[in-house]
């Protein structure tokens, strides 16, 4: 029997078109662009200089105070710029422009064969962190940090996210089938660093494939695969703790705090592969999808790619498009600019046609409720949306828990009014962030 | 008839009770209040604009008496005129202040500036701004969805129909609530008399300013070369007026001329100052 989450909403999940598609290695293009800001946090400080040449794996900008991730060279080449350059997070960003030789050669050194029952926590804790590794579902949280909970947090449980809630999104589920065996190691080093016992595989029953060749991999190990419903948000952190272990996460407080730590499959492939091979986070696998993408497909990529040269690799278009989402259509950020590039919390890059884009003005709140019965977070997002509307944003943090919002969007999902709740959402928490900078600073 | 006495009586007895008891609870807790703090809140215009960095005129009153290390001449709207007077109330040197008004640093009209998508969203500059910086090509321009004309509470901004919003510098009081909701610091705040100002608040370079936008500043140094009293220079590919020496010294403004992309302009818009304007401004 599968287990279930509070609430939600199920769009339809328009996997069908790349989930039986093999990853396809692509091409190196001519020119990269690496921004060095691929996360929360700092943006990283470029250690090479216009005219270097580097090679594969090496390391192009270090982090600017520790809480960050360093940022490699995707190939090998010359660098031959260093500037602003479109960011699919930030709008633009400082780029590394590496023109490719196209030998594509790794630094001299670099790639080694460990195995890691021969390390201690703390050495590979060092390991992911020198290799960039991030968080790849989408919000890229370095992963080192989460690896490392304070030591007063008894972790008791792993969980390993497989559950690719998002529609269109298939390259969790890709990893899971093509490389069952590099995330089943890297689980088994996530929970030799945290030093627990107990690990869950959550995969959604829309993919009976990967469940079935994780079952099948995962005998004589000690992580138990569970089934969830297929549900949007299931993937969100904290639905799967919910899901798995029955445990929630109280408000404010994080997964540590109940003793879960919840890593993506594509982060615990990378793991495997910095830890046994010491390979940096240069390249991931992405998704082109959307019903405009004449060959939609799964892409090994090389961080830096810019995305027109992903769609031409795809074939290009077969109609007009009415919006480009990096991310999957539910959580994914709108993008303005179609040479922006491929970074680390690319997941997937989606097409919505002109014809499905039908933009309605929002209305006003009719409260029907519909969203506060989707909300998984218990929250009442129709009474945050008119706090924010009215400016009341400090009245939304401090007596309707605005920060518990995850954003995932449900609200606006099923909302007859069209209004933009989650948007609304974000500007009263990015003017608190305002106010508490100001604060901070002491300025008025 | 005798109900209706002794309702009247019965309510005039309870009257008399509650008088009294609220009258014995007014000395018996009674709060110390400087006198000067009422006084003060008087003086000020209540505005409750927030200018001076504190929440309304109550608590700026109650600062400015209760600690001896606050200025009397924060209250921008009041100007010289309320920042005497407190000062007289307070007891402490009123220095004289400077009088400022807001100033968007922007031409970036829609018909100047490129739009690279198409925003539908929340209409809130921060809200557009949250998601990849915005619809404008300009990672430095007015976003014009007005986030600043809706916080001024003295009615002195409007949205024009160009989608940059125009200061009416007769109302400005120069409180700087707009400068500190622009999620780009767009707005500054500069003496009105100044003879010139730059429309511009991009530090691109020439090359991807020209690409964005028709009205930018380039950063090519012309204003600064030919100004005579060195009040223009060039702060990373940005024109910057030194507004104390242009109000000084300046009374025959040659940058106006020379700026390619005419982003320095006369600051009263369509007015190029000549010698009777500076008098005027002066007098």
């Amino acid at each position: 029997m599968f287990r279930k989450i509070k609430g939600g909403v199920h769009p339809h999940d328009e996997k069908q078109s790349t989930e039986d598609k093999k990853i396809e290695f692509m091409p190196i293009p001519q020119k990269l662009f690496v921004p060095v800001h691929q996360h929360i946090g700092q943006a990283s400080i470029p250690v090479v200089a216009v005219g270097d040449m580097v090679k594969k794996g090496q390391l192009i900008a270090e982090t600017a105070d520790g809480r960050g991730t360093p940022v490699h060279a995707p190939t090998s080449g010359k660098v031959t710029e260093l500037g602003n350059y479109p960011n699919p997070i930030y709008g633009s960003s400082l780029c590394v422009v590496i023109e490719s030789d196209g030998l594509d050669e790794w630094q001299e050194n670099l790639l080694t064969t460990r195995n890691y029952e021969n390390l201690t926590p703390e050495e590979m804790i060092d390991i992911i962190f020198k290799n960039g590794i991030v968080g790849m579902g989408g919000a890229a949280f370095p992963t080192h940090i989460k690896l490392a909970p304070p030591k007063d947090r008894h972790i008791d449980t792993l969980i390993v996210n497989g559950a690719e809630c998002e529609p269109y999104l298939t390259s969790d589920h890709r990893t899971m089938m093509e490389y069952p065996d590099d995330v089943i190691k890297g689980t088994l080093i996530a929970m030799k660093i945290l030093g627990v016992s107990k690990c869950y595989l959550g995969i959604e029953i829309n993919k009976p494939k990967a469940i079935a060749l994780m079952l099948e991999k995962c005998k004589g190990t000690p992580i138990e695969v569970v089934e969830l419903e297929t549900r949007y948000p299931q993937g969100a952190e904290k639905m799967m703790i919910l899901a798995i272990t029955g445990k929630e996460v109280p408000s404010g407080k994080l997964p540590m705090d109940v003793g879960c730590v919840v890593q993506n499959v594509g982060s615990l492939k990378a793991v495997a592969d910095a830890v046994e091979k010491n390979i940096p986070l240069i390249e991931r696998i992405v998704t082109v999808a959307g019903k405009t993408v004449k060959d939609p497909k799964n892409v090994m990529a090389k961080l830096g790619t810019p995305f027109s040269e992903l769609f031409k690799y795809c074939g290009g278009f077969t109609g007009k498009n009415g919006k480009l989402i990096m991310g999957g259509p539910m959580m994914g950020q709108a993008q303005v600019n179609i040479e922006a590039v491929i970074v680390k919390a690319t997941s997937g890059i989606v097409t919505i046609s002109e014809k499905d884009v039908d933009y309605v003005p929002e209305r006003a709140c009719i409260r029907c409720g519909r969203c506060i019965e989707a909300c998984t977070m218990h929250l009442m997002p129709s009474t945050l949306s008119i706090l924010s509307e009215k400016g009341q944003h400090q009245t939304a943090q401090t007596d309707y828990n605005l920060m518990d919002c995850v954003e995932c969007g449900c609200c606006y999902y099923v909302c007859p009014s069209r209004r933009n709740i989650v948007h609304y959402i974000r500007q009263s928490k990015a003017k608190n962030a305002m106010v508490r900078n100001a604060i901070k600073t002491g300025s008025k | 008839m005798l109900t209706a006495i002794y309702a009247i009586l019965v309510m005039i007895g309870l009257g008399m009770m509650f008088g009294l008891l609220i009258s014995f609870a007014n000395k018996k807790w009674s709060v110390e209040v400087d006198p000067r703090i009422h006084e003060v809140d008087e003086v000020l215009p209540k505005g409750q604009c927030g200018g001076c960095g504190y929440p309304g005129c109550m608590a700026y009153a109650e600062a400015v008496v209760m600690n001896p290390n606050v200025p009397p001449n924060l209250c921008t709207p009041g100007k010289d005129a309320v920042a005497k007077q407190v000062a007289e109330i307070t007891g402490k040197k009123a220095e004289a202040m400077e009088t400022v008004i807001a100033f968007v640093r922007c031409a970036g009209t829609y018909e100047k500036a490129i739009r690279t998508g198409e925003y539908k969203g929340v209409k809130d500059c921060v809200s557009a701004n949250i998601l990849v910086g915005g619809d404008k090509g300009c990672t430095y321009g007015c976003l014009g969805y007005g986030t600043c004309v809706k916080v001024c509470m003295f009615d002195a901004m409007k949205m024009s129909p160009e989608g940059i919003p125009v200061v009416n510098p007769d109302k400005c009081t120069g409180c700087g609530k707009c400068a500190t909701v622009c999620p780009r610091t767009i707005i500054t705040l500069t003496p009105p008399g100044v003879m010139v100002k730059v429309n511009c608040n991009s530090h691109d370079k020439g090359a991807i300013v020209r690409k964005h936008c028709k009205a930018g500043c380039i950063g090519c140094g012309m204003c600064s070369k030919d100004c005579p009293y060195g009040a223009i220079v060039i702060d990373n590919f940005l024109a910057v007026v030194d507004s104390k020496i242009c109000l000084e010294k300046c009374s025959d403004p040659v940058c106006l001329t020379r700026c390619p992309t005419k982003v320095i302009r006369p600051a009263i818009w369509g007015v190029v100052p000549g010698k009777e304007l500076r008098e005027e401004i002066k007098a």
